[in-house]
């Protein structure tokens, strides 16, 4: 699939962080929302399904394994990357036993962020496939 | 009062487990903790002692009385035997002789003769008519003639029938013991022979109780005037310088220190027959002789009893307090430990917080850099394109800087909890490493590492196996001299284990350090370790469901060797 068709949802109570991911991510053509807490990202998934959501794990409110768990439950088909502050594989190792499809560390690189995404697009195409 | 001082005692010894002891608490409780045990001990020693003393006492006294009782109650009968006779003799010629006869010299002359060669002891014989005359009289003195009515025996005699005198000088001037006995005839006249004795018969009676030279053995009357000489209390007729015990009848021995000062056991007894007191002075000391050398014996074993018990009390004390003391010191290195654990563990939090804290403004720049670069890239015809690229990398390559500093920290952080996870062992030995990379390399210390490829991995603590990595490893850095090596090998032992060894070729240890490595406290770090590091290895290998194994020989070099299971045993965390 070509990037430009691409769904990526970005969620994180850092707006500064998010924001300006998602408009590098639009410069690239990837087109990106942007939720900055549990509840909105949930509301965007059910307004328009994303194929790959990169969530958070440290959040107020709803934290990013709930988030997973939600998205999972009701939309199984998205893939999602997991972002973590802080460093340890805790939380990601968890997040990759309820099935998220990987993890990142924070800050990350916006190359490696693109290729992790090109890999769960894949994955999900050949779920959907299969 | 006992029980008031020992909980007083007490108290002090439990005070003392309460609080931390300084040396001297622990001399003031060695001294008392001896003490007690010793008073303790020693005291039914000393009460046995002290019943064994009196009863030992009484039974030689008894053995040392009873003989002295024995002779007196024997001179007492010879001396009554003997005057008994005497009286008799006297009784039976003053009844058998008519008055006429008897007041006939020569004829008294002839009886004296017989007596004399019967008897012992007659000195004179004369007969006295019942005005106190004396008619006839035989023997060395011209006493014919003399009148007695006056004298005290006389009208005794003259009432009792017979009269026993005590010893006195008399006319005679020389000591000697009267016998008067009086005869009533049918007609109402009445007549009295009268004999002396000679008191060396008393002598002879005293002399055959034969006694040692330091006794003494003496008659008196029952007014304490001697009857016989005695060797230190006067002479015949002088009054016994020692108060006169009460009368008895049955021999009577006792203690008594005279007036020279000498312990004696002073035996008497009174002659029921007549008016005199046997009486027998013995030294104490002379027939206790036998007494102290059992007591000699019964002190030895006392005392050697009392040093006994002295030095166990003592040797049980010294190594109670050791323990204590051992204890002790083992408790405060375990708070030093606690602390620093706890210490280190909120030094992880708040490193994991801060990394955190840190990570997420670092992502802003990160991405606002990376934004910036982005919209430079994209317009060709932006001024100083090159210049500002340069700059946004030079940002984006301090963030990445930071970014490795947050993630030691987290790492530090994150060896503080415990969590099993899928690890490759190879991954971590390389990761340990990197933490002392920099000391091995300044000491030009060759770090080996022979590690297995397709190594399996293992289900462990990351954070628990890199603190033995670390620890082993700082030991055999510790070890090693510079230019050494230290080299790090891992296989696939069998299907359920993976085998890690570190070998060094630093200074080794002693049969007798290898049998301590494991133990808590021991170490030869001499005020730099804890002692803690081995045997927190050691622990955590065992929960891990590991083994550890250490082989080493001094200045060859050692070998830690462990395996380590894929799985971790059940409820190993």
């Amino acid at each position: 699939m070509d990037m430009t068709q691409w769904n990526v949802l970005l969620v994180d109570d850092e707006e500064d962080f998010v924001a300006t991911l998602a408009e590098r991510l639009s410069l690239r053509g990837i087109r990106a929302r942007v939720a900055l807490d549990g509840e909105q990202a949930l509301a965007r998934v059910a307004e328009n399904c994303p194929n790959v959501a990169v969530v958070d794990v440290m959040m107020p409110g709803m934290r990013g394994l709930e988030v997973l768990r939600r998205i999972r439950r009701s939309n199984p088909e998205v893939q999602i990357i997991l972002l973590t502050g802080q460093g340890t594989a805790r939380d990601g190792i968890e997040g990759m036993h309820e099935g998220a499809f990987d993890y990142m560390m924070k800050p990350i690189d916006i190359d490696a962020l693109i290729g992790k995404i090109g890999e769960a697009v894949t994955a999900a195409a050949q779920i959907k496939g299969a | 009062m006992f029980k008031k001082i020992l909980s007083h005692h007490l108290r002090d010894i439990q005070g003392g487990m309460d609080d931390s002891m300084s040396p001297e608490r622990y001399k003031v409780l060695r001294t008392k903790l001896v003490g007690l045990m010793a008073v303790v001990a020693a005291l039914p020693l000393l009460v046995m002692a002290i019943i064994n003393y009196h009863q030992t006492q009484t039974a030689l006294n008894r053995e040392v009385q009873n003989p002295l009782r024995a002779m007196l109650g024997k001179t007492k009968t010879s001396l009554e035997l003997f005057l008994a006779e005497r009286t008799s003799a006297v009784s039976f010629i003053v009844n058998a002789y008519p008055f006429q006869e008897l007041s006939d010299e020569k004829a008294l002359n002839r009886i004296f003769r017989v007596m004399k060669q019967e008897f012992e002891g007659f000195v004179d014989l004369g007969l006295i008519d019942s005005s106190g005359t004396q008619v006839s009289y035989a023997g060395p003195y011209n006493l014919k003639g003399k009148n007695y009515s006056e004298q005290a025996w006389f009208n005794q005699v003259r009432i009792k029938g017979k009269y026993i005198s005590d010893v006195f000088l008399g006319f005679r001037m020389f000591p000697h013991v009267v016998i008067a006995v009086q005869h009533m005839s049918d007609s109402g006249e009445s007549w009295i022979l009268r004999v002396t004795l000679d008191t060396r018969q008393f002598d002879k009676l005293i002399a055959a109780m034969s006694l040692e030279p330091d006794s003494d053995a003496f008659i008196l009357n029952r007014e304490g005037v001697l009857q016989t000489p005695s060797n230190y209390y006067g002479k015949v007729l002088e009054k016994l310088p020692i108060d006169m015990p009460p009368a008895t009848y049955e021999s009577t021995v006792r203690p008594l220190v005279d007036p020279a000062g000498r312990d004696l056991f002073m035996s008497y007894i009174f002659s029921s027959d007549s008016d005199f007191v046997i009486m027998a002075m013995k030294p104490r000391a002379s027939f206790t002789q036998t007494w102290y050398t059992v007591r000699s014996d019964l002190a030895f074993i006392f005392l050697s009893g009392l040093v006994l018990i002295f030095l166990v009390a003592y040797k049980i004390t010294d190594l109670l307090l050791k323990r204590m003391s051992d204890s002790e010191m083992q408790r405060e290195m375990a708070f030093k430990q606690m602390e620093h654990t706890q210490k280190l563990s909120s030094i992880g939090r708040l490193a994991a917080g801060l990394a955190h804290e840190v990570n997420n403004p670092l992502a802003i720049i990160n991405e606002k850099t990376g934004l910036m670069r982005d919209l430079i890239r994209l317009k060709a015809e932006f001024p100083d394109r090159d210049k500002f690229l340069g700059l946004t990398d030079a940002v984006t390559k301090a963030v990445e800087r930071c970014r490795g500093i947050t993630h030691r920290m987290l790492g530090f952080a994150k060896r503080m909890e415990v969590k099993i996870e899928i690890l490759d062992v190879n991954e971590i030995i390389t990761e340990t490493l990197e933490f002392l990379n920099k000391e091995a390399s300044y000491r030009n210390v060759d770090i080996r590492l022979n590690l297995g490829d397709n190594l399996p991995h293992i289900a462990s603590d990351r954070g628990q196996l890199q603190q033995v990595f670390l620890n082993i490893v700082n030991n055999a850095l510790a070890a090693v001299a510079d230019g050494g090596f230290i080299s790090m090998t891992t296989w696939e032992k069998d299907l359920d284990t993976v085998g890690v060894s570190i070998q060094d070729n630093g200074c080794g240890m002693s049969e007798a350090t290898l049998g301590h490595i494991f133990e808590p406290f021991f170490t030869t770090k001499k005020g730099q370790g804890t002692g803690l590091g081995l045997s927190i290895t050691y622990g955590i290998i065992k929960r891990l469901g590991g083994e550890l194994t250490v082989q080493s020989k001094v200045s060859q070099g050692t070998t830690f060797t462990m395996f380590l299971p894929k799985k971790p045993p059940e409820g190993a965390m």
